[in-house]
């Protein structure tokens, strides 16, 4: 009972401090922080208000016949029923409305088509369902997945002030420099979209799309994957920030040093509980969405960990799949996605909660023989 | 009841068989259309590199005259396809070429397994508009890469730029995907897929 | 199937005497019935049936979005409901809606004694009800119904798709049949069964446009039949039509879909185009303004139709001169659709007007269609389609296009009509309630729909962030009163078919062609001498 009255307010402070938030009734785009964004934002104006003109004097004269030309106000009907002239004319305008509106939307076009000599080239690869950013010519890169927590999404707790629009790792970029977008896709069609920055781009799999920004103001920008790309389709933020260039100089060194600092924790003695309170956490970002929270899955596509035997027996088994991946399957190879560390984590994780508790564990340092096996 | 009506009806009877025959060609003829498109759109794809895709391998040894005054980026990426575990990578990041010039790169590739695997990587090219341009005379992407457990191995790719390459491309962008193909070795691929799979290289 | 037997009462008890023979009795009557008045029926119905089936999928998706969070449905069943919602809307009831018009007024229009193949006819609708039974049965499956969106882009819908991907590939096959097979008849129909004297330019709009979608019909759903059975092949048969990692390529997909898919909104609306045509000169009471012009301009859309499809794909990656290509071909269709606009509201002018339910609707349609039209305009312009590609945006613009477009047109042309198909007058009070709320309801329910898209809200998402709350409860609330609303349309129906003033034979003063010349309702057999055209 009490737990149940403690929902409700929960979701009675949800309610009400959505409500505070929601004083929002943006109508229009933004213009947003590039010059691509304001110049798409000035076409949207221009053909709107093109539009709207239009749109006043078809349906005035419709209104005006309406109001002057009814039948109970003893209205004869005229009997008119071509007009060649006018038929041309209303031909005409059109073509050459649709003609001065092409030329600028041509100019922009090209100019978004022109990804030459940019400054910082960065990788983008969808996955189902979060973002890797590889910074190409740095030699680092990392996945960016949805921090909301579940809570809020299930009203159980009140909603932040970037729900839904906010990551763990956002991807940063220097202001005033030419970045270079590359993007793939692993699994499905996925489409990466800043609006602040008039970008938007498919990941496609097994191909390669390329589009650019330059950013002038600092901030923090928020998008949303924008192609139909399964279930968490909706839980694939983009968070992009934008940092003086000094600033984005100091992460990158300091991106490099925590991937070296990664390498090294491989090699550290891991306790049962160290490796139990990491692992809930990767195992939140990267299995939670399929394998559900509490490890009951969603047969028959996401099948439960809860007492199944890959989590509970052979070990071996485990980390095979988890490293290496189904095929066939919507189960990745996580090998590549997560750290040495995580990969262990995960899976002791898996093996000793939600009641599997084998009390086994496995340690970054087995996990990284296990993945360089046989090799010179 | 369709006899009766048809008999008073004021046209007759074997004009309706006419239309008939013409619509089923029409809907025969589309739906032939509709898988026509497939290599209609590699064909297409190859003439204007619309997608992306490279070309197969280009058979003559150079194309020409070495373009020295210009210089081409040509930058290396490689992705896993789902479920592949291999370790995959350039080993030249990115190159400065001149046009017309054959030059060589490796990739990378490792079976951290224990089970043997075939893996085939499947080339893209960025701007699209550049893939007629960039001919390969010798890739590790013609043919599926086997590889042992643990194996490792390097894997040449032998490419020109072409000089024709319009002016306003500065830098290229090749990406390969690597798929695991360990249990599709004996699948083929229908006629115009099978097709583009030997000629995508 | 009882109101079925409601329905068509009026036409079978009063008037079967007249005649040589009659309707069969009994549930053989709609099994075997080859009368196009029947099958008419039988297809608007079974529309009707879609449409509020359709229709209960979308108040769930938006009870869903009524608030941010998960509240009702997990994210997995959402996606089925979005899937199956547009699946529905688009193959369940709007096109047989349109091809029921057909059956009942074709042969009315232009003088012909039925459809020219009456048996395959039959088969065409029956087809309809198994292909649906097949779809809808998917929800049951283990693993759910297709999940992938109503555009079924690979690889999602192939090597990610629900097990359930095959039965729905089976049901698109079986829809796809049952159209061809009705646009055929269509085209034998207007092609040979014209009463004498009346050529091509003297048909009546619905004929016209109804010939052009036909032909539309024809050229594009063998092309969706292609394409589901390249998903098929990928499926089942281990090939790679559409899978990267085989040689295919997943945006070959969108080609294919697409080319079928653009002429498919024209199907969608063409036939609504030529009832509106009818509807707005009847009760101007004076004649349609440019005939000719809107002939041409219904062909030349239809031509355009086939040159614009990678408009949908502007973000995938097509190179700039394709962009410009398909930005400029696309942003061409707005001169025939202008002149079609133009050309009705001159018709209203210096006419002598009424606003019977009829026309309500077809002035709503002409307004509403325009906002539909003028935000496809914005679209068009590639740059700007950056920023509105798959967002609310996207989905206000298409259901300003279907909603007012398609639906309106059909309501319209429904009230228009059914004192012919009855014998009895409509309730007019119950019938403009009807459209106000609709008109309201519709409103409120898409019009927010663009704030939410230019704000930046993507569509296909169960949850949304803050910012969009406001405009989509707002949504809800007239997407809930839209769809409530349509129960009453029934029950206008129903009482129609059952009763009601007599419908004299031509109930509208300034109606023009051959259906108003025959009794309200109309006989079972009609036209079993051609008339006579001046």
């Amino acid at each position: 009972m009490r737990a149940y009255a403690k929902r409700a307010t929960a979701l009675a402070a949800g309610l009400s401090s959505s409500s505070v938030v929601m004083a929002d009734w943006t109508m229009n785009m933004t213009p947003g922080v590039t010059g691509i964004s304001n110049q798409i934002f000035s076409l949207h104006m221009t053909i709107l208000w093109i539009c709207v003109v239009i749109g006043v004097v078809v349906f005035g004269v419709m209104f005006w016949s309406i109001f002057a030309h009814r039948k109970s106000r003893g209205h004869k009907a005229a009997n008119f029923h071509e007009h060649t002239v006018i038929e041309v004319i209303w031909t005409i305008i059109p073509f050459a409305i649709l003609v001065a509106m092409a030329i600028p939307a041509t100019a922009t076009l090209i100019e978004m088509y022109d990804t030459t000599e940019s400054d910082v080239d960065i990788k983008v690869t969808g996955y189902q369902w979060r973002w890797q950013y590889e910074y190409i010519n740095e030699d680092f890169g990392y996945f960016s997945s949805l921090s909301t927590p579940r809570a809020q999404i299930e009203n159980r707790q009140a909603k932040g002030e970037n729900y839904l629009l906010e990551v763990d790792n956002p991807l940063v970029i220097p202001v005033g420099k030419k970045v270079r977008f590359l993007l793939t896709a692993n699994d499905v069609i996925h489409s990466w979209w800043v609006p602040d920055f008039g970008v938007k781009k498919d990941a496609i799999p097994g191909f390669i799309n390329e589009t650019w920004t330059r950013v002038d103001k600092p901030g923090t920008y928020r998008g949303q994957c924008t192609e139909l790309c399964g279930k968490d389709h909706g839980f694939m933020p983009v968070v992009v920030e934008a940092v003086p260039e000094e600033e984005y100089n100091a992460w990158v060194a300091s991106q490099r040093e925590a991937a070296e600092k990664e390498r090294q924790l491989t090699q550290k003695d891991w306790t049962l509980d160290e490796l139990m309170v990491r692992g809930e956490k990767a195992y939140q970002t990267a299995c939670a969405s399929c394998h559900q929270p509490d490890g009951t899955g969603m047969p028959p596509a996401f099948p439960a960990l809860k007492g199944s035997p890959i989590a509970t027996s052979d070990m071996a088994a485990h980390i095979d799949i988890v490293v290496n991946g189904k095929s066939g399957t919507a189960m990745q190879a996580f090998g590549g996605q997560l750290s040495e560390v995580d990969l262990a984590a995960v899976i002791t994780y898996e093996r000793n909660a939600w009641g599997n508790n084998t009390g086994e564990m496995v340690t970054p340092k087995e996990i990284f023989d296990y993945k360089n096996q046989g090799s010179q | 009841m369709a006899d009766a009506n048809s008999d008073t009806s004021p046209t007759p009877r074997r004009s309706n068989r006419r239309v008939i025959a013409w619509c089923m060609t029409g809907v025969v003829g589309m739906f032939a259309f509709g898988f026509a498109l497939v290599p209609l759109y590699d064909v297409f794809c190859e003439i204007t590199g619309i997608n992306g895709k490279t070309g197969g391998r280009y058979e003559a040894s150079s194309t020409g005259q070495v373009d020295a005054d210009r210089t081409v980026t040509v930058q290396f990426l490689a992705s896993n396809g789902p479920g592949m575990s291999w370790e995959f990578r350039p080993v030249t990041r990115s190159i400065k070429v001149h046009p017309g010039e054959p030059v060589t790169v490796n990739f990378f590739a490792q079976n951290p397994g224990d089970t043997p695997m075939v893996g085939q990587a499947v080339p893209s090219l960025s701007p699209s508009e550049g893939t007629p341009y960039f001919h390969k005379t010798e890739c590790f992407c013609f043919n599926q890469q086997p590889l042992e457990a643990g194996e490792s191995t390097e894997m040449p790719l032998v490419f020109i730029v072409d000089p024709e390459l319009p002016e306003y491309i500065t830098k290229l962008t090749l990406s390969y995907t690597l798929y695991d193909q360990s249990q599709h070795i004996e699948v083929s691929g229908p006629v115009g897929a099978g097709a583009s799979t030997n000629k995508n290289g | 199937m009882a109101v079925t037997g409601v329905f068509m009462s009026a036409v079978a008890d009063t008037h079967s005497q007249e005649h040589h023979h009659g309707p069969a009795k009994g549930i053989s009557r709609w099994l075997l019935t080859t009368n196009h008045k029947d099958i008419g029926s039988m297809y608007l119905i079974f529309s009707f049936a879609m449409f509020l089936l359709g229709g209960s999928m979308a108040m769930v998706i938006r009870a869903e979005l009524f608030q941010p969070g998960l509240q009702i449905v997990q994210p997995e069943f959402f996606n089925q409901m979005t899937t199956m919602h547009g699946l529905i809307m688009v193959f369940g009831a709007v096109m047989p809606a349109f091809v029921g018009l057909a059956n009942w007024m074709l042969p009315l229009m232009i003088g012909a004694p039925d459809m020219a193949l009456p048996r395959m006819n039959n088969w065409s609708f029956w087809l309809l009800p198994c292909a649906f039974l097949i779809l809808v049965s998917t929800l049951f499956m283990e693993g759910g119904a297709p999940n992938f969106g109503w555009t079924f882009y690979a690889p999602l819908s192939t090597t990610y798709g629900p097990p359930s991907t095959t039965f729905f590939i089976f049901a698109i096959h079986i829809m796809g049949v049952s159209s061809i097979m009705g646009a055929i008849n269509i085209i034998a129909t207007i092609m040979n069964l014209r009463a004498p004297g009346m050529t091509l330019m003297k048909m009546p709009l619905f004929v016209w446009t109804w010939l052009i979608t036909a032909f539309l019909l024809i050229a594009v759903m063998p092309v969706l039949a292609g394409a589901v059975t390249m998903m098929l092949m990928d499926i089942n048969f281990g090939t790679s039509f559409f899978d990267a990692s085989g040689g295919g390529d997943p945006v070959l997909f969108q080609h294919v879909f697409w080319f079928f898919g653009h002429p498919e909104v024209y199907i969608m609306i063409l036939p609504a185009f030529g009832a509106i045509s009818h509807i707005v000169s009847a009760f101007s009471r004076k004649p349609l303004f440019g005939y000719a012009s809107m002939v041409y301009a219904v062909g030349a859309i239809a031509l355009l139709s086939f040159i614009v499809w990678a408009h949908h794909m502007f973000t995938v990656g097509v190179p700039l001169a394709g962009q410009l290509f398909f930005m400029y071909a696309t942003m061409l269709i707005a001169v025939p659709t202008g002149v079609k606009v133009f050309n009705w509201v001159t018709t209203m002018f210096r006419g002598s007007l009424t606003f019977e339910a009829p026309m309500l609707f077809a002035v709503a349609f002409i307004i509403l269609f325009s906002i539909g039209g003028f935000s496809g305009l914005m679209l068009a312009i590639a740059p700007a389609d950056f920023q509105y590609h798959d967002t609310y945006f996207v989905v206000a613009h298409f259901h300003y296009v279907l909603v007012p477009g398609a639906i309106f047109g059909i309501f319209a042309s429904a009230y228009f009509w059914l004192p012919k198909w009855t014998g009895h007058m409509y309730d007019e009070t119950l019938a403009k309630t009807h459209f106000w709320l609709s008109f309201i309801g519709m409103n409120l329910a898409f019009f927010p729909m663009h704030f939410l898209g230019l704000a930046g809200m993507p569509r296909r998402i169960p949850d949304y962030a803050l910012q969009f709350a406001d405009f989509n409860m707002v949504s809800s609330i007239g997407a809930f009163m839209f769809g409530a609303t349509q129960l009453l349309f029934l029950f206008i129906v129903v009482k129609c078919a059952r009763g009601g003033e007599k419908a004299p034979a031509k109930p509208w003063d300034g109606a023009e062609g051959l259906e108003w010349t025959l009794p309200s309702p109309a006989p079972y057999h009609t036209f079993t001498t051609p008339p006579d055209i001046k």
